[in-house]
């Protein structure tokens, strides 16, 4: 052992590793599972309609909430950093609200112009 | 002695570099930053398919008599109804949402391995990343299965004015509906499986490093922590496709 001195202090550390702490990890995984279970129970039992999307959406943005705050851990960082990941994310709303417009524009043109 | 103790003292003056504003390392911040950018990447492409299907006549008639055509765009429970081993038999959505909890058991796995690199316990950082490595090996296999599937179309496939019929989708021809929604679908999960065999690939050379100490050595486990932030996002944007690809 004397002779691998500049090793062997980094591999005979076993004996003062702190136990585990995961119960808030696996709390967020039966967040999510749950989450997933109502969005299948939504799926087929409800008809198709515009308040069905409505709440996959906000179940969606639930799940989202879980991943980015609890498994990336962004809740537990500094204010600046959450706003800065967060509020150019605002842009995807802009685009989202401009091309489904368009979308919708574009499929009305389409019909009134053949009727 | 270890090697961080010949480095020469970092400068702590505000103005000198030693202000750390966000509190966090240079490499996790670009981690951030290059997530941001590709979670514009991924949201264009889900809003492209709004786009397309907002452009596209729905189908207004009952569930039960649903029926491919290139008139209308196709519901999503009628075209993913597939399970390896049930040929034939009508299982909405059931393959999709095993490989949902594939990969949010995979993400779960990852914070274990981050979790444990925060303790510094070598055994379990590198049981956690294989659990992780397995997992999203398989959520790739899956994905092949669901190509394959999507590829060679169903028994019935699709009927035309002429009276033929079409088989499967390519770029070209789709038996499900408009061409759109198959390049869609090939380009959207495409473009996710990509990233995941890139996440896997990651996660087995953080897995080699690990296993030869060199996290260890080096004192933390930041390279599984950036990994896993990755990893972690493909997990999320995985929830969006989910949702605006198979439920909605």
């Amino acid at each position: 052992m004397a002779a691998h001195t500049d090793h062997s202090h980094d591999f005979h550390q076993t004996g003062d590793i702190p136990k585990a702490q995961t119960k808030v990890i696996w709390k967020t995984f039966f967040i999510l599972v749950g989450l997933t279970a109502i969005e299948f129970l939504f799926a087929f039992t409800m008809d198709a309609s515009t308040l069905r999307n409505a709440i996959f959406i906000i179940l969606t943005i639930f799940k989202a909430f879980y991943i980015v705050a609890e498994f990336m851990h962004l809740k537990h960082e500094v204010k600046a950093l959450i706003w800065s990941i967060l509020i150019p994310l605002a842009l995807v709303i802009w685009l989202m609200v401009a091309l489904i417009a368009e979308g919708s524009y574009y499929f009305d043109s389409i019909v009134n112009y053949f009727n | 002695m270890s090697t961080s103790t010949t480095l020469e003292e970092p400068k702590t003056g505000t103005w000198d570099g030693g202000n750390e504003p966000l509190k966090a390392s240079y490499g996790k911040l670009m981690m951030w930053f290059f997530l941001l950018s590709d979670a514009f990447t991924f949201s264009a492409f889900l809003i492209v398919y709004g786009l397309s299907r907002h452009t596209h006549v729905p189908y207004t008639g009952r569930p039960e008599d649903f029926t491919f055509s290139t008139e209308w765009w196709p519901i999503p429970e009628k075209v993913f109804n597939a399970f390896p081993g049930f040929h034939g038999v009508d299982l909405p959505l059931a393959f999709v949402a095993l490989m949902t909890m594939i990969l949010i058991l995979s993400s779960v796995t990852m914070v274990l391995a981050v979790e444990a690199g925060h303790r510094m316990d070598k055994n379990d950082v590198q049981k956690w990343l294989l659990w992780t490595i397995l997992f999203g090996s398989i959520f790739l296999g899956c994905q092949a299965w669901e190509w394959t599937h999507f590829i060679v179309g169903t028994d019935e496939g699709m009927l035309l004015a002429d009276g033929s019929r079409i088989y499967g989708a390519n770029m070209t021809m789709n038996q499900y509906g408009p061409p759109l929604f198959a390049n869609l679908f090939f380009f959207i999960t495409g473009f996710h499986g990509t990233h995941v065999f890139s996440g896997v690939v990651m996660l087995i050379m953080v897995f080699i490093n690990t296993v030869n100490g060199v996290y260890q050595k080096r004192g933390h486990y930041e390279m599984v922590e950036k990994v896993g932030l990755y990893w972690h996002f493909v997990d999320l944007v995985w929830v969006f496709v989910f949702t605006f690809f198979y439920l909605i």
